[in-house]
């Protein structure tokens, strides 16, 4: 318990210090992709739908917020909670109808809406710039302050990333989520013990795409610019390989995954521009040989320790959840 | 009405890459329960194989229609044989995102090559012009991409339904163990079969690479497009996969007719409307 609580000391410390060890555009890139990534999460790891379009979630959260700051002057932080609003109406109809289907098509059917978002966005030019995407997107504070000083605007979002993280971690860590759990394991069961399982499955892709708007939302206004290609495939391919590198269904394996990700590119990015090639080779090592990930394989060694250490006292139910992949 | 003719036309040559293209998913789903997101660059691959064989070693469209599917069949193998089969025994789902990191390393390789615009390639001159009937005119390329897929297509259903080779494949896609109890080595079938399918994604490439321009991108939306019919098909049926591939080249066409910005969203609305009404697909059985 002492432990936890200090890795949870030194973990805020970390993110408090991260604008001086890296830059700052890069630290909030860290923390807007770690809030995606951990919005993923609740539906890749927990319910076990492997979304492949999120992308577009992530996009109309960003669009919508950048427009609204843009054009409504609305400022921050309440563009990016109507960002991730407007992600979230966007999902309830393509979900709905995505949750139709399981596995492998699941995967094709949001991988096409995905497309079909960004085609809109691409023909609708008068409101969403096109290609050019939108630029020039003030960055001003509730109240009025200015935030053109990153480093502020850093301090500002670490308490918002937090918040929508730990809504993450309550939105799996409760009954629902069990329920959400129970239906990856074996739905037959959960649909014959009499839960509505796709209803289920609509409430936790909706959360997920929400929660992905709201990182769209502040992506937008760190960057004061969003460009079409944020929408595109390899986007919603790239927040998937951040999870399963970070560890699927853990609470910060999705977090450390983005962090790495971002922090791999930017040191490649200095002397090479290969960067698909090394997205690319990364993805598939990881999927070959390291599928539970960096945070599931440390959790998975702990674990294995911890029984070693109490083979014969009894179990606590809420203690050691199961790993049964 | 000469428009609207002149369209159709248009759609069934379009349809014909979409055929192509969902035809080889769907006879390697049928056996590996693989769906390859790498297709749409090994479309690409097969529009490159073809532009490279014409300017590196002076081959003709004609012999490139056979060696450049071979040449990618190839490396489809070879993939096959290093990544995608380690992960037979694991839930579907890891295979293709192994195979989208693969599709990345596939298009930024090219990129890298032979830069992001791409290279020009034009059609042999037997096929150039254009057939005149009545007022209409339709261009010989186009005229011979729509006959020879529909050929390949009719000749893959005829492999698939009336051989032993397509038996084989048939009960492997059925039942594997029971296939395998009866004495069949189904293993042994699973490399030529992929790159059978693999080649039929090149070929769709090759018929491309006069028509479209060659470009390391060109099958990176077709892919996503190819998934949508898929979907709206199902992935069951090699008879459906072509249909449904013709068809949605059509009603896109013709769509774009009335409204032309829909051009590319139409495909998605109508796999909307199929999941609404019909979720298993045109051709489907739920899974």
């Amino acid at each position: 318990m002492i432990a936890r609580r200090l890795g949870w000391v030194a973990l805020g410390g970390l993110v408090l210090l991260l604008p001086r060890l890296v830059y700052e555009g890069l630290a909030l890139d860290i923390l807007t992709w770690a809030l995606f990534a951990t919005a993923l999460d609740i539906l890749l790891g927990y319910t076990g739908l492997l979304s492949f379009g999120h992308a577009a979630f992530f996009g109309a959260g960003a669009y919508a917020s950048g427009l609204l700051a843009l054009r409504g002057s609305v400022p921050y932080p309440v563009n990016a909670v109507a960002g991730a609003l407007v992600a979230g109406a966007l999902s309830v109809p393509l979900l709905y109808l995505a949750v139709r289907r399981r596995g492998i098509y699941f995967a094709m059917i949001t991988l096409a809406f995905a497309q079909m978002i960004y085609y809109i966005i691409n023909e609708w030019r008068g409101l969403t710039g096109g290609e050019n995407g939108v630029q020039g997107v003030p960055r001003v504070l509730v109240g009025g302050l200015d935030l053109s000083n990153l480093t502020m605007f850093y301090y500002v979002t670490v308490p918002l990333v937090a918040v929508g993280m730990w809504v993450c971690w309550r939105i799996v860590h409760s009954p629902f989520g069990r329920v959400l759990m129970a239906i990856r394991e074996n739905e037959v069961r959960a649909r014959s013990l009499g839960y509505p399982v796709d209803r289920y499955k609509l409430l936790s892709a909706v959360l997920s795409c929400t929660l992905s708007g709201f990182a769209g939302g502040i992506y937008v206004i760190a960057h004061r610019f969003v460009a079409l290609e944020t929408v595109h495939w390899i986007t919603s391919g790239t927040v998937v390989m951040m999870v399963l590198l970070g560890g699927m269904e853990t609470t910060l394996g999705p977090a450390v995954g983005a962090a790495l990700v971002l922090l791999l590119r930017d040191i490649l990015s200095t002397w090479t521009d290969a960067w698909g090639v090394a997205t690319g080779a990364i993805f598939v090592a990881v999927i070959l040989v390291f599928r539970r990930g960096i945070v599931g394989t440390l959790q998975q060694l702990m674990q294995s320790r911890l029984h070693a250490a109490l083979e014969s006292a009894p179990r606590r139910p809420d203690e050691a959840t199961p790993v049964s992949r | 009405m000469e428009n609207l003719l002149l369209q159709v036309f248009n759609g069934l040559v379009n349809g014909a890459f979409f055929a192509l293209l969902s035809l080889g998913l769907a006879v390697i789903f049928g056996m590996l329960r693989v769906v390859n997101f790498m297709h749409g660059a090994l479309y690409m691959l097969g529009a490159f194989a073809t532009y490279l064989l014409g300017t590196s070693a002076g081959v003709s469209f004609w012999w490139a229609l056979v060696l450049a599917p071979l040449a990618v069949a190839a490396v489809g193998i070879v993939l096959e044989r290093l990544f995608l089969r380690r992960l037979y025994d694991v839930d579907p789902l890891y295979n293709l995102l192994l195979t989208f990191g693969l599709t990345l390393v596939l298009q930024d390789t090219m990129r890298l090559r032979f830069g992001i615009q791409g290279v020009p390639y034009s059609a042999p001159s037997l096929l150039k012009g254009a057939i005149v009937w009545g007022n209409l005119l339709f261009p010989t390329y186009r005229l011979f991409v729509l006959g020879f897929s529909v050929l390949i297509c009719l000749l893959t259903w005829w492999v698939i339904e009336w051989t032993r080779v397509g038996m084989i494949v048939r009960a492997a896609t059925e039942n594997p163990g029971l296939t395998r109890a009866l004495g069949i080595d189904v293993d042994r079938w699973v490399p030529p079969v992929f790159a059978f399918g693999v080649a039929l994604a090149a070929l769709a490439g090759v018929l491309a690479a006069p028509m479209r321009n060659v470009s390391p991108l060109m099958g990176a939306d077709l892919i996503v497009t190819t998934f949508a019919i898929v979907v709206i098909g199902g992935l069951g049926s090699i008879l459906g996969s072509v249909v449904t591939g013709f068809l949605v080249g059509v009603i896109v066409a013709l769509g774009a007719v009335y409204y032309p910005p829909v051009s590319n969203t139409l495909v998605f609305v109508l796999m909307a409307i199929i999941l609404l009404l019909r979720p298993a697909g045109l051709f489907g059985s739920l899974e």
